[in-house]
């Protein structure tokens, strides 16, 4: 994932999706907002009908005529599925500023090392005298007060790196190790997936978050629910069936190498989600709580997921990245504030509306960055690359205890001037998988039988 | 010394998958000429191709009027995507990708096509030219100076953020032990002194090197001491001793899916090093190593394979919907993901596929056949025939072309039942594979 083409190749293994990711993060940043005037990209010329699904009492859209009579049973076989546990992954790309999402605000030495930087105002972090919630994670500090969320004020692992690719790759593979060629949940759900469902791990950025890269199983990416569709010009009716079917066919084509197998495994995996996502069609989805407004990917993702987790999709581990961008190497005051803000109503959001359709004992929230920023500024109104970070898990079934402590400017810093991890996410990714996955970590994580388990879920 | 050649048989079907790699594919009958002038001959062509002339359909945006790359939403990716189809020279434009991919810039942080649009002048006026200019002239270039804070860089506020890529991503590689944060901090003070005047009309405007911002103490980078400026970072890294291995085997990776052999490594580092840090010598053995032409597929970029297509059609740029179509098959031009710039080794998962659908449709849409003016019924082999025909007669794999036809007798299978069917499905079934071809594994890859 470093940058490392040259390493890259000099270990090309079999199968191109599972071997990349490995060696160069995918910063997706999900798919452009559509312009006015763009056409609309598919779906064209197709009917729309309304449909009640009666397995789920909800009220779908779907596209084309006659085909209604599948689309129960679809979703009934699918809400019949047991219903296991969901972990939700969410990242804040670049190294979100663990100094300004929880602040020692009364701290001289913050105030020497951040002249321009150091937060003012915000709500009093409760376990903690020392920091304050960044004000614009007020409804985060809200949800902390309800006992729904732990805090992690510096987690990281030994010889942080201060790379974004080889951080954020250690992050997503579950190790501090180069060479691991999936991610840390792709693993898990090699064990427990199965080959015919590609939502069990879903990125919801429009490309494949690495965390989610699997060996054995199918998963899927895609920008949102509701627009999973295929559109041909001058292709309808009994033809257009056969067609769709017929992108499934592709998966049996091609074949003789690495690059013609992922292609051809890829077109398969396609036609599947798009008759999983066919009951989601050309609809607006309405929330069952008001999400941030605005052509804002992420909390329309996060809404059409809180839909798709409420109508029973046999869904696992899904993956997003936060709105903004966090490698705050200057103007960091203005940019930090509105990306926080839109962040934290959305997840606020996506909490009030699993709660409202009552399914939020089954969803967990992990919300990590690569690293933290050094705790100096640098002179451009930002932050250069740090080590520990802030992470938050997010839920009602969380313990609500913050893990490890923040460590103080005064003997908490590195000799390269950046906060010292006080949890490692190992342990943090162990504790996730045994606690509230209830699935033994030492057979997907190497070398975790030397990793503390912090007390996660309730 | 001396990497291996390929000396097999060179037929048409060599010359498309070195099209495919070197340039964006054949134009009808491209490959078959290529072909006459035997490998050395082709490489040298590709190499060495003489001024630009852009051949084919005039471009222009969906309301007929001319690109405006510097000023108008989308029409950089679409001014670019023009030239991949028109170009007679292939491998400059596909190179200006590969650093356009290399020293990855977005307008997300740059916020100025008409920068983004001058620094791409600058990947095409050194792509096979000297890396030593072309590390030099990206430094200093304005787009990068504004996406790596360049210009905020100064002595007495040193900003890591170009200091640390320069290294990383551009000249030699993380964790191979050949630079230490210490040099990070030290490369940054080296860097400084670039600055930029500012105006509300103009944005950002008039880079220039400040000699009072420049921190002039000196500095230790790679264990040398000296009052290192930022011509000095640069050579800094370029004779670092692991430079060479990170260029060769970076720039090999663009264009072959497999690792190079110890041999052929030793051989593409001394054509580097012995030439001066040359890219064309590299490129020399890259194209002609066995490895390109015997070896596995290797999937099309995303712009690859959609100019490739209208390259099939000999067809033109004439929408400006080819910007968020590019977005949403995962490669828009001047918006790469971060600076490491693209992960081609992942370009197709389930939204990408999606988005190579659509942008099939959208070269197909114009050219559907009408089922109105369908007279008589057509077998299952012949309509898949003209299918391929429409697209220049792709080669397929018997399991592709077996599917493919699968599907072409499932579907008139259908149609028996009522007369008009029978005359209508086929037309309808030859739009079907003119998308399915497109989409399929054979034509995603080469």
């Amino acid at each position: 994932m470093s940058v490392g083409r040259e390493r890259e190749v000099s270990r090309i293994v079999c199968d191109e999706c599972t071997r990349a990711g490995a060696l160069r993060a995918v910063a997706g940043r999900g798919l452009p907002s559509i312009e006015p005037g763009m056409p609309t990209p598919a779906g064209t010329g197709l009917t729309r009908r309304g449909f009640m699904a009666r397995s789920l009492g909800m009220a779908l859209t779907v596209y084309g005529a006659g085909r209604l009579d599948i689309f129960d049973e679809g979703i009934a076989a699918a809400a019949t599925m047991p219903k296991n546990p969901i972990l939700v992954t969410v990242f804040l790309q670049g190294g979100a500023d663990a100094l300004s999402l929880l602040s020692p605000q009364a701290d001289p030495l913050y105030r020497k090392l951040r002249p321009s930087l150091a937060i003012s105002g915000g709500t009093a972090f409760a376990e903690d005298d020392r920091l304050f919630w960044h004000p614009a994670l007020d409804q985060i500090a809200q949800l902390h007060g309800e006992g729904k969320v732990t805090v992690l004020p510096a987690v990281g692992y030994d010889h942080p790196d201060q790379s974004h690719f080889t951080s954020r790759h250690f992050w997503e593979v579950g190790a501090t190790d180069s060479r691991l060629l999936t991610g840390w949940l792709g693993r898990y759900l090699d064990v427990v997936g199965s080959p015919d469902n590609p939502l069990q791990g879903l990125s919801l950025t429009g490309s494949l978050e690495p965390a989610l890269a699997t060996a054995k199983v199918p998963v899927a990416a895609i920008d949102g629910p509701d627009q999973y569709d295929f559109w041909s010009p001058g292709v309808w009716g009994q033809v257009e069936d056969r067609m769709l079917e017929a992108i499934g066919m592709l998966g049996n084509a091609g074949a003789h190498d690495a690059a013609s197998r992922t292609a051809a495994k890829v077109a398969g995996q396609s036609a599947t989600l798009r008759r999983q996502l066919q009951p989601f069609g050309g609809k607006k989805l309405t929330p069952a709580v008001p999400y941030p407004a605005g052509n804002d990917s992420f909390p329309r993702s996060l809404q059409g997921l809180a839909a798709m987790i409420a109508a029973g999709l046999p869904l696992r581990c899904v993956a997003l990245e936060a709105t903004g961008e966090y490698d705050t190497h200057a103007s960091q005051a203005s940019e930090l504030t509105p990306a926080l803000t839109t962040t934290a109503a959305s997840l606020y959001a996506f909490q009030r509306d699993l709660e409202a359709r009552g399914v939020a004992d089954r969803v967990l929230t992990l919300v990590w960055t690569e690293f933290g920023r050094r705790a100096e500024e640098n002179g451009s109104g930002g932050t250069d690359h740090g080590a520990a970070g802030t992470g938050f898990l997010i839920g009602t079934k969380v313990a609500g205890t913050q893990v490890g402590e923040y460590p103080g400017l005064a003997s908490g810093l590195d000799r390269d001037g950046n906060l010292k991890a006080t949890s490692d996410f190992r342990g943090v990714y162990a504790a996730l998988l045994e606690q509230w996955l209830r699935f033994d970590a030492e057979r997907i994580l190497p070398h975790i039988s030397k990793f503390k388990r912090p007390t996660l879920v309730k | 010394m001396g990497a291996p050649v390929y000396r097999g048989n060179f037929d048409a079907s060599h010359a498309e998958r070195l099209l495919w790699r070197a340039g964006f594919g054949p134009r009808p009958g491209e490959a078959a000429k290529l072909a006459k002038l035997g490998l050395d001959g082709a490489v040298h062509s590709l190499l060495n191709p003489g001024v630009e002339k852009l051949v084919g359909p005039k471009p222009h945006d969906s309301k007929g009027r001319p690109f405006a790359p510097a000023d108008a939403w989308g029409h950089d990716h679409c001014w670019w995507l023009d030239k991949m189809v028109r170009t007679s020279r292939p491998l400059v434009e596909r190179m200006a990708l590969v650093w356009h991919d290399w020293f990855a810039t977005s307008n997300a942080g740059v916020g100025d096509q008409g920068l983004m649009i001058a620094q791409n002048q600058l990947f095409r006026k050194h792509g096979l030219g000297s890396f030593e200019q072309l590390l030099l002239d990206v430094t200093a270039n304005p787009a990068m100076l504004v996406w790596l804070n360049g210009t905020q860089n100064t002595k007495d506020a040193p900003n890591e953020n170009y200091g640390r890529e320069m290294m990383e991503l551009f000249t030699l590689g993380a964790d191979r032990g050949a630079y230490t944060e210490r040099d990070v901090r030290e490369q940054a003070r080296a860097l400084t002194g670039w600055t930029s005047r500012w105006s509300r009309r103009k944005g950002e405007y008039d880079f220039h090197f400040d000699a009072s911002r420049h921190d002039t103490g000196i500095k230790t980078v790679f264990r040398k001491s000296g009052d290192y400026a930022w011509r000095d970072a640069c050579h800094l890294c370029l004779s670092n001793p692991k430079h060479a291995s990170f260029f060769t085997q970076k720039l090999w990776s663009y264009f072959i899916p497999v690792a190079p052999d110890a041999k052929t490594q030793r051989a593409l580092e001394a054509a580097y090093n012995g030439s001066g840090r040359q890219i064309k010598p590299v490129l020399d053995i890259v194209l002609k190593h066995p490895a390109l032409h015997t070896g596995p597929r290797m999937t099309k970029p995303p712009v690859v394979h959609i100019a490739g297509l209208l390259r099939r059609l000999n067809a033109g740029v004439t929408t400006d919907a080819w910007a968020w179509i590019g977005g949403l098959s995962g490669q828009q031009l001047f918006y790469p993901p971060n600076v490491a710039g693209w992960d081609d080794s992942r370009w197709l998962d389930t939204a990408t596929f999606r988005g190579r659908w659509i942008a099939v449709g959208e070269i197909l849409g114009d050219r559907r056949l009408d089922p109105g003016k369908a007279k008589e019924a057509i077998d299952a082999p012949t309509t898949l025939k003209r299918a391929l025909a429409f697209w220049n007669n792709p080669e397929l794999t018997p399991a592709t072309h077996r599917q493919l036809l699968r599907f072409t007798q499932r579907a008139l299978h259908d149609a028996r039942t009522d007369k008009w069917k029978q005359v209508q499905y086929p037309v309808l079934v030859e739009n079907a594979l003119r998308h399915l071809i497109a989409v399929s594994p054979d034509l995603q890859t080469a």
